[in-house]
């Protein structure tokens, strides 16, 4: 089976094959696809025949990397996975090992992790329907979705100290808490996120050219996009109303008011729907949550959890032993496994983990949303146009971090 | 503690369920490699586990069956998780592939026999997919040191 020294594939070149049709080779770095991946094309005149995905030109070691780390260290490596929505990447690990270790973090910190992974899911669909609009030659639109991300930047850059790497989450907490004005700011960057949204509305929704490019593209039936597994805004454009908020909530999801957009098609269009209107549950979830948002600690009061307070460290031999070890050996889980899904920008993040009782995980298995959209890819892409597969691309919103790890 | 599903499942395949647990509310079914395709059609045709969410390996070395598939199933019908676990022994990490049942799993085994070399047997297209052609054993394993370094591949036209 180990082959040594394997053929090398010779169709790098466009080539003829007998029957007429021809090897078109798209990508790995093609200026319409963001992102890398390589789609070798069997296309006859303009329609593909078929169509082989290549993938793993971002593959660095992410679950291999995360064994020889504690559990801490590996949190900022999650940011990498899905960067345009690093706050969920953070919730979702935190999560895992925190219901490994069978503990609850306090209810302030539920709500933050709530509101920090809105936004992210806020940023994430604004970068695929603004990078898609543009592959499609829409380029203000692009302008208006990035400013508005750009706001949530910053505003997720005050909470966090970090635009796209973060490292929010600790196992059993948080690095900090909200700033004082926090409230103001999102109500202020809400404002123009809206204005936004609702110009790029107006110029995308009923635009016939993006309908035409998006309409009845990259379709899908719903009994084929469950047997590929697909999850998120893929799914749900085809009217299969799953969602990890609503159907196993985490968190404090069950508190809130909000509702699952679907769509009935199947297609780009629909996905593109869908998403836009995730984005107005998601503002909704984020002021809901910031109007209930309790006082109190947002740390777990455990010091074999979370690191304790620097006064206490300096003040009491227990709080530094608690630091040393924790600094030097982590936290430890007690032997077992979990596996805690939450909803990200594309689908289901589901982080499987084994634990053997030490302060390194025995196994971290992510399981990426993209993974199972891109491994339907040849199926979406079939039959249709080759300048189809920009507009289904886009919508697919493959990250490369998260797709190969 | 066992619940309905768990009992349901090691009711009908009695000689092939190993073991069941449900740490902190997982419910596990740890079975014989050999019934992993029954076992998963029974899931898929009666008892509404309509998602295959995840599918991969796990390498525990000193151990023996060394290698274990893990797979997280998900029913839309009834809102419910599972985890079904099959041991797999280092000497011959060949098991049925899940690809007759669910096109997803294409993907999947393709990874898993891409991290660990497990051969799934019925896959249609089992080539690696986030290694190149041409890498050397399977980094996932844990006799594959953190920071070996492979050979150079030859230039290509």
């Amino acid at each position: 089976m180990e082959k040594k020294n394997a053929e090398i594939p010779k169709n790098w070149n466009l080539e003829e094959l007998e029957d007429g049709r021809m090897v078109l080779n798209m990508g790995p770095s093609h200026p319409a696809m963001h992102g890398i991946v390589r789609i070798l094309l069997t296309v006859q005149g303009e329609r593909v025949a078929a169509s082989d995905v290549e993938i793993g030109y971002l593959h660095r070691g992410f679950e291999k990397t995360c064994e020889n780390m504690t559990y801490n260290q590996a949190i900022p490596y999650t940011d990498r996975l899905n960067y345009v929505s690093p706050f969920i990447n953070n919730v979702g690990f935190s999560l895992a090992v925190e219901k490994l270790m069978g503990i609850e973090t306090p209810p302030r910190c539920q709500y933050i992790r709530v509101i920090m992974s809105e936004l992210s899911r806020l940023t994430d669909h604004l970068t695929c329907i603004g990078a898609n609009a543009m592959e499609l030659s829409a380029f203000t639109v692009y302008f208006y979705l990035i400013n508005a991300r750009e706001e949530l930047y910053r505003l997720t850059d005050a909470v966090a100290g970090g635009r796209i790497t973060p490292a929010y989450t600790r196992v059993g907490g948080l690095t900090w808490d909200l700033p004082p004005d926090f409230r103001q700011m999102t109500a202020e960057v809400f404002k123009k996120v809206r204005k936004n949204l609702d110009d790029a509305d107006k110029m995308l929704t009923r635009n016939r050219i993006f309908y035409d490019r998006l309409h009845n593209t990259g379709h899908i039936s719903k009994e084929d996009a469950i047997a590929l597994s697909f999850t998120g805004p893929a799914l749900r454009s085809t009217g299969v109303p799953l969602d990890v908020r609503k159907a196993t909530p985490y968190l404090v999801y069950d508190r809130f008011d909000f509702d699952i957009p679907v769509g009935s098609n199947g297609d780009n269009y629909d996905r593109y729907l869908v998403r836009l209107e995730e984005m107005k549950q998601s503002m909704r979830i984020v002021e809901q949550a910031l109007a209930q948002l309790p006082d109190g600690p947002i740390n777990h009061p455990d010091f074999n959890v979370i690191l304790p307070p620097k006064k206490e460290v300096y003040g009491n031999i227990e709080a530094l032993m608690a630091h040393f070890k924790l600094t030097f050996e982590g936290v430890k889980p007690p032997k077992g496994e979990v596996y805690q899904a939450v909803e990200g920008g594309n689908g289901e993040v589901g982080f499987y983990i084994v634990s053997d009782g030490t302060g390194n995980p025995w196994r971290v298995r992510l399981r990426p949303p993209c993974f199972t959209l891109m491994g339907g890819m040849s199926k979406l892409i079939q039959g249709g146009y080759i300048a189809d597969i920009v507009a289904t691309f886009g919508q697919i919103n493959m990250i490369g971090g998260e797709l190969e790890r | 503690m066992t619940s309905y599903l768990l009992e349901t499942i090691k009711n009908k395949f009695p000689d092939d369920v190993l073991e069941t647990h449900a740490f902190r509310g997982d419910e596990t079914v740890i079975l014989k490699k050999e019934a992993l395709l029954k076992t998963a059609a029974f899931l898929k045709d009666e008892l509404g586990f309509d998602f295959l969410m995840d599918l991969a390996g796990a390498d525990y070395l000193p151990r023996e069956p060394r290698f274990e598939l893990v797979c997280h199933f998900y029913s839309t019908k009834h809102n419910y998780r599972l985890r079904l676990k099959c041991p797999i022994a280092g000497a011959d990490p060949s098991v049925a592939s899940l690809t007759p049942l669910w096109a997803g799993a294409n993907w999947f085994e393709r990874e898993a026999y891409d991290m660990y070399g497990l051969k799934f047997e019925g896959h249609p297209d089992l080539r690696r997919i986030l290694m190149y052609d041409g890498f050397e054993g399977h980094p996932l394993r844990k006799d594959y040191p953190l920071k070996k370094r492979q050979p150079r591949i030859p230039h290509r036209d």
